[in-house]
């Protein structure tokens, strides 16, 4: 059965373009579906299990996406809510729903996907062989892990769309899963189900213009048709299959819970002169198997700022940083009773090689260089001693013994920053299930305005 | 030639916290081949300092595009990452000397 569905911008919390989701919604879609998250910004935020984005931004996009799913009358739903997906960034999306619920005058069905993963689950498929690890992955210790989810897939958002919830609030899935789970449920082409929710993850980044934000996709049993929402932007056949080089270290294959997408004899062709028809991509069915992903927290950091701007220290910064990395280590050591390894201190210069570090292959001559000093350690009790420690010399530590002792610009007071944890990530397996929901579960609620029996 | 002066966009961004890719678009197809046969895998490998044989490449003639993906040389978020969006990698390759 040919299935509609509307996808109204990459990630909820960077807008869209309100036209264009109106439109949309006045084209009937069968489904709103919408991203909330990656691991796109580092660890933190599955680590700390917050989300990255405001809760104003997120507030104020679902708001608009809640009334377009009135409007709209079919359900709505959210994959990898709250940046991470973890159960805490659910109950999270879940608070807002029903404060927005509540202030909209909506009684909604909520159906709440869990996909954290306690710790003694991935403990038992390891020990039952359950577990692969994915190519490059770090040794897996399983002791103090702050969080653990797996990514769903389609069937367990099509459990969580098979208790008539208005709206679905997932936790971990993959980019594609929220998308390609109505269309697969009813029957349409798997292969162009997965290729077309893959187009479509991101919203409008597959068409000519990115930030317009709203996609529709059309999927039948032969394929998918997408057409950008906005006026502005158009779907030609190089923006479409140029997508799935997007964040992909295979553009041809896409690995999901179940099998994996080949799109190598995908056709793309242009309907007209914003809509790009594509056929021929295929499914290959293989073991069920859902990604995990893991956080730690692997120390705690405090950091220092100084911008050197006289000549003759900005020409000597890396022989100045080194001579003042020695002499601090001897510091630390006699006043703080504290051996290398058993912290790191490390500065980086902003300005010589900062972004790249020793793959740079360039120099210049800057006109000033930031000194930026990274301190971990066990506890933040410690790298905050360390920074204070440290600060004087960071300030006027000379080049040579014999001259004047400089004082360089530090940006603020404290010119210490406690960062807090630092979080790694600390999984990259798979882990193979006999029944899709056997690691994830669902909870209802009926949430908002009395409905009157 | 310096590469980003050849090319269309060269363009990095990690796939998954784990790996970083690398697309160069060429926009041509004249352009596609010379970049396609005078960039070569070892070079590439050496400028980010990964073995060979771990660096993956996609030469895509439909897309006029030379796709390289290579496990990241530093864990994206871990104590010694220096760019958590890998978008700056890009750099390296825009200022790579053709023959």
């Amino acid at each position: 059965m040919p299935t509609r569905v509307l996808v109204p911008s990459g990630v909820l919390g960077l807008g869209f373009d309100r036209k264009a989701l109106a439109r949309g919604v006045a084209m009937k879609p069968d489904i709103i579906c919408i991203d909330g998250g990656s691991t796109d910004s580092g660890p933190f935020s599955l680590g700390a299990g917050q989300s990255k984005y405001s809760r104003a931004a997120t507030k104020s996009e679902w708001r608009i996406l809640m009334q377009a799913r009135a409007e709209a009358g079919v359900p709505l739903v959210i994959g990898t809510a709250g940046t991470c997906g973890t159960d805490s960034t659910v109950d999270w999306m879940h608070d807002i729903t029903t404060e927005l619920a509540e202030e909209l005058g909506q009684s909604l069905k909520i159906a709440r996907l869990y996909s954290g993963q306690p710790v003694g689950r991935i403990a038992r498929a390891l020990e039952a062989e359950d577990v692969t690890p994915l190519p490059p992955a770090p040794e897996i210790r399983l002791d103090d892990l702050t969080n653990i989810v797996a990514l769903a897939g389609a069937e367990q958002i099509q459990a969580a769309l098979a208790t008539g919830a208005d709206i679905v609030i997932a936790g971990r899935t993959t980019d594609t899963a929220t998308i390609a789970a109505l269309p697969l449920l009813r029957g349409d082409a798997p292969g162009g189900a997965w290729h077309g929710a893959k187009i479509a993850e991101c919203g409008a980044l597959c068409s000519t213009n990115p930030t317009s934000g709203v996609i529709m996709v059309d999927f039948d049993t032969d394929g998918f048709t997408v057409e950008p929402m906005a006026e502005s932007a158009a779907c030609t056949p190089h923006s479409v299959s140029a997508h799935m080089l997007y964040e992909n270290s295979d553009p041809f294959r896409l690995y999901e819970p179940g099998g994996f997408l080949d799109v190598t004899g995908a056709r793309y062709t242009a309907l007209d002169q914003r809509r790009v028809r594509v056929e021929g991509s295929e499914w290959v069915p293989g073991p069920y198997t859902v990604k995990l992903e893991g956080a730690r927290i692997a120390g705690y950091q405090t950091t220092i700022l100084a911008i050197l701007r006289n000549a003759h220290y900005v020409k000597n910064a890396s022989l100045w940083v080194e001579r003042l990395t020695a002499y601090l280590t001897g510091e630390i050591e006699s006043r703080m009773g504290l051996r290398q390894g058993a912290y790191s201190l490390e500065f980086r210069l902003i300005g010589v090689n900062g972004a790249l570090g020793n793959l740079e292959s360039r120099s210049g001559d800057p006109v000033e260089i930031g000194v930026l000093g990274i301190i971990t350690a066990a506890s933040q009790a410690v790298a905050a001693e360390i920074g204070k420690l440290i600060n004087p010399f960071v300030l006027h530590y000379p080049l040579t013994d014999s001259e004047e002792l400089p004082t360089f610009a530090f940006p603020y007071s404290p010119a210490t920053t406690d960062r807090g944890p630092l979080y790694e990530f600390a999984l990259n397996h798979v882990m193979r299930l006999n029944d899709p929901m056997e690691a994830f579960r669902i909870g209802l609620s009926q949430i908002g305005a009395e409905v009157p029996a | 030639m310096r590469l980003g002066d050849l090319v269309l966009k060269v363009r990095s961004k990690n796939a998954g916290p784990f790996w970083v890719t690398i697309d160069i678009f060429c926009d041509r197809p004249e352009i596609f081949r010379q970049v396609r046969d005078n960039l070569h895998t070892r070079a590439v490998a050496e400028l980010y300092r990964v073995p060979e044989q771990l660096l993956k490449r996609f030469d895509i003639e439909d897309l006029r595009v030379v796709k390289f993906s290579i496990p990241r040389p530093v864990v994206q978020g871990s104590a010694a990452d220096r760019d958590m969006h890998g978008a700056q990698y890009a750099a390296l390759l825009e200022e790579y000397e053709l023959d």
